[in-house]
């Protein structure tokens, strides 16, 4: 049986990296006496996989991994078994049972939504100033890679976006073929109004991680690097495709 | 949400930043209203280093069972951040509450290894505590000193308030309700000082004076007032299933150096080797029952949530009831995915069979200790490893499957010769040999890969060893030019690969490990030319340290290469560690006519350690 696990990571645990979270995650585990699968062979490991790496000195309200379970109790038993040996800061908010054969989450995310608190608030004039930036068509920024460098249309990843006097939203394409970071949209949009981005003047944090919903049909390469081609609400939470077990 | 002590901005821009942030699960937070005593406890060392280190989690937890102590954790900043908080005046902080050192009670150090003394006072530079006991006021801390080098721990003397020898379960806790004691009744840092030196295992280095001869040995260590004893005895557990050990260790969020859960099965060595200041020191083996093992184990990882547990002793063949305890962890904690680690096994049948159910025989590779390359240099070390069960040992590995060997040594050891470097590259040989005659070509995987690897020997107090002399630098690397030319001469010299460790780290090990209260300075002014981190390779610097003896006026060779006659007061003879002077001076005599001492199980050999009323010297009589 597959489990999927959503959980919270906020404070001081902004500084510990996916990979260590995944140790984490593998000692709590343990801890909370979920009755987790093995893989065969010398060295057995928990049968798990994270949805998606969030970056060091980011929070997360919606950070996702599944896991392959011989049993399970109900789900409130497992929030609650797991939330008696979290550390300070991480807190797990859902366990669900995802259908046969469902996939990973790994495979399904195609988005997430971003908060970017201003600890100096946003201006007027920062606000007005965004969502000109956002009303263009183009955004092109040059990515390098290892060989070449291209020039990438961002603007059609950014599938939505609020600005407040306090705080950014973003929803971004994320995933293995296109993953936009927060910090880019941001650096890029700095650059345009001539200032240097500060990555210090607010705190990032992860709401919510989306898979495409299933009436939807995925986007293409081609419609990915045109302005308009998604809908803001194409999406569906990675949480909502499990059960509740009762 | 506890502030941390560093902004993100800080946090951000250095390496790992975990190492600083505390908040691993089984850590301790308390409202610091609700203590009376505030305790930092400190590895000098960087956070995975620390966060490895047994004696801290045991230390840790048995303080904050008490109620009215806070126990809190210390390591030292690594080199990026030490800079930092340098260039920014931030004060070293405690992990768990991230509040500066220098508001707590007490700073305890736990001294592992030589190589450490600068990060000591970067430790008390960074949490601005004065560096010599001398300058320090009321509002500092205390600052104890605990570990294995505190069986000399004169170089440091000017830098400690106070050291505590011997095992840290015993007396700690009677030290804290002394201190209360004083407290309540108004006493200062001098009267507490003076009192907590009629502490068993309690030294007080500034109620102490130093005289020396004209030619520099000491002439006499005298008390200054009543409480302080002419010997200082060191405090250990008699019976170590009533030592308090953690059900809750820390468990790190970084990977750290040794990232599993450590059980201590036995203390001490019977082995008696002459070199070695632990199996001395540790004196008499206690072992611990298999029923208090088999119960902590089960409790530690039920806690914690570790993959993996080690076995930890200084040679776990000599525990007595170590069939059973591997067929438990294998059989109750195997079926839990648990990893089980077991070094500082001898090598023979039963040892294999049980490595080849916990390991993966291809990837691990066997390790022997022969110190020697000689049996005669063996049997002056009183390494009681024969040639013959290398051999058989290692043809039993290849047999089943290993084709990689490890081989310590040990170069510069008293009455070493040429043949004795030799004879190390020989024995590898024929550690290869062993291989390509038992095993057939076609099952053979490849060549037998032995890496040979040598240490120079570092003579240490409380050992027969401690009357020997050390080498210059360029000697040290000449013997280990000797053996690699060697190797290059042998037979299966494909086969063999030969690595040395550093003679400048040696001479300078050397000094601190001997050295009297007149190293401090050298120590003090290496630090103030920037040493930190000695122990690092990339951050010795030994031209920095070859300055501070100059601008000390030092000759380090006092205390390397000088001879020590029988007679002399060493620095550190006023601690009684139970194995007498005697003793010692009895197998520094053996040593050098090649006799061997058979271990504490085989017959007692007096060393005086049955004065502690337990442990191995009674077993016979049970």
């Amino acid at each position: 049986m597959k489990l999927r696990i959503k959980f919270a990571k906020s404070g001081c645990m902004k500084f510990i990296g996916h990979l260590d979270i995944m140790r984490y995650f593998q000692k709590a585990i343990r801890r909370a006496g979920i009755d987790i699968a093995y893989s065969e062979g010398f060295s057995p490991h928990q049968i798990m996989s994270f949805a998606a790496p969030l970056g060091v000195g980011l929070e997360s309200e919606g950070e996702y991994l599944d896991i392959q379970v011989h049993s399970a109790l109900s789900s409130r038993q497992m929030v609650e078994a797991l939330n008696q040996v979290m550390t300070d800061g991480m807190k797990v908010c859902s366990v669900r049972r995802l259908p046969e054969g469902g996939k990973n989450a790994m495979s399904i995310v195609a988005a997430a939504e971003y908060r970017l608190h201003f600890f100096e608030g946003c201006s007027p004039e920062i606000q007005q100033a965004f969502r000109e930036f956002m009303a263009q068509e183009e955004l092109p920024v040059l990515k390098k890679t290892k060989k070449s460098e291209i020039l990438l249309n961002i603007r059609p990843l950014i599938y939505d976006f609020q600005i407040n006097d306090k705080e950014v939203f973003l929803k971004l394409a994320t995933g293995s073929v296109h993953n936009l970071k927060p910090e880019l949209v941001m650096e890029t949009f700095f650059a345009r109004t001539g200032e240097m981005w500060n990555s210090f003047a607010c705190q990032i944090c992860r709401m919510e991680l989306y898979a495409w919903r299933a009436d939807v049909k995925e986007p293409t390469d081609a419609d990915l690097s045109k302005y308009g081609q998604v809908q803001a609400d194409s999406f569906i939470s990675l949480e909502e495709l499990g059960d509740s077990i009762e | 949400m506890r502030k941390l002590a560093l902004s993100d901005k800080i946090l951000m821009s250095v390496d790992k930043p975990a190492r600083y942030i505390g908040n691993e699960w089984n850590s301790v937070v308390k409202e610091k209203a609700d203590v009376k005593i505030r305790f930092a406890l400190c590895f000098p060392d960087v956070y995975e280093i620390g966060m490895s280190h047994l004696g801290i989690q045991i230390l840790y937890n048995m303080y904050n069972q008490r109620p009215d102590i806070w126990c809190e954790r210390v390591y030292s900043p690594w080199t990026d951040l030490d800079q930092v908080m340098r260039e920014r005046h931030i004060p070293l902080f405690a992990v768990e509450s991230q509040e500066p050192v220098k508001e707590f009670d007490f700073l305890g150090i736990t001294i592992q290894y030589e190589m450490c003394y600068t990060n000591i006072l970067q430790i008390l530079d960074l949490s601005r505590i004065p560096l010599h006991v001398c300058d320090r006021s009321e509002e500092d801390p205390i600052v104890i000193g605990g570990g294995p080098c505190v069986y000399n721990p004169e170089p440091l003397a000017d830098f400690f308030d106070l050291f505590y020898i011997g095992e840290g379960e015993v007396a700690n806790l009677a030290l804290m309700d002394l201190y209360l004691e004083c407290k309540e009744q108004g006493m200062g840092r001098q009267e507490f000082l003076r009192r907590a030196a009629g502490l068993p295992g309690i030294y007080v280095p500034s109620l102490y004076q130093v005289s020396y001869h004209e030619d520099g040995t000491i002439s006499a260590f005298t008390p200054l007032c009543k409480e302080a004893p002419e010997k200082v005895k060191k405090v250990i557990e008699t019976d170590l299933d009533d030592a308090y050990y953690p059900d809750n260790p820390v468990v790190p969020f970084i990977k750290v150096t040794q990232d599993r859960l450590v059980l201590e099965i036995q203390r001490g060595c019977i082995r008696g080797c002459r070199f070695c200041q632990a199996g001395m020191v540790y004196r008499p083996v206690r072992e611990r029952s298999l029923a208090w093992l088999e119960e902590k184990a089960s409790k530690m990882l039920k806690n914690t949530g570790h993959e993996e547990i080690s076995l930890s002793s200084l040679s776990s063949s000599d525990y007595s009831q170590l069939e059973e305890l591997i067929r438990f962890l294998i059989e109750e904690i195997g079926e839990r995915k648990i990893n089980i680690s077991l070094p500082s096994l001898r090598i023979d049948a039963f040892s294999l069979d049980v490595m080849q159910r916990v390991q993966d025989v291809k990837k691990s590779s066997l390790t022997f200790a022969p110190e020697a390359g000689t049996q005669r240099l063996r049997d002056v070390i009183n390494k009681g490893l024969m040639e013959e069960d290398i051999l058989t040992g290692a043809a039993a590995a290849f047999e089943g499957g290993w084709n990689k060997v490890k081989l310590y040594f040990m170069l510069g050891l008293p009455s070493e010769t040429e043949k004795d470097m030799e004879g190390i590259a020989v024995l590898s040989n024929e550690v290869a040999k062993t291989y390509y005659d038992t095993v057939p070509k076609e099952k053979r995987n490849g060549r037998v890969q032995v890496t040979a690897s040598s240490s120079f020997f570092i003579p240490k107090p409380f050992t027969p060893f401690q009357w020997a002399s050390m080498l210059e630098a360029e000697e040290y690397l000449d013997r280990a030019r000797t053996v690699n030319h060697a190797m290059k001469e042998q037979l299966n010299r494909k086969s063999l690969n030969y690595q040395w460790h550093s003679p400048e780290t040696t001479i300078i090990e050397g000094v601190l490990a001997r050295g009297d209260r007149r190293v401090g300075a050298v120590i003090e002014a290496a630090y103030r030319s920037g040493c930190i981190y000695d122990a690092w390779t990339e951050s010795f610097h030994y031209e920095k340290w070859m300055e501070a003896f100059a601008a000390i006026g030092i000759d380090y060779h006092f205390y390397t290469s000088r001879t020590r006659s029988l007679e002399e007061i060493f620095p550190w003879d006023f601690i009684y560690t139970g194995v007498t002077k005697e003793f010692l001076k009895r197998e520094w005599k053996r040593a050098q006519e090649g006799i061997t001492t058979p271990n504490c199980r085989i017959s007692c050999s007096g060393c005086g350690a049955k004065t502690f009323g337990g442990g191995v010297c009674y077993e016979a009589e049970n």
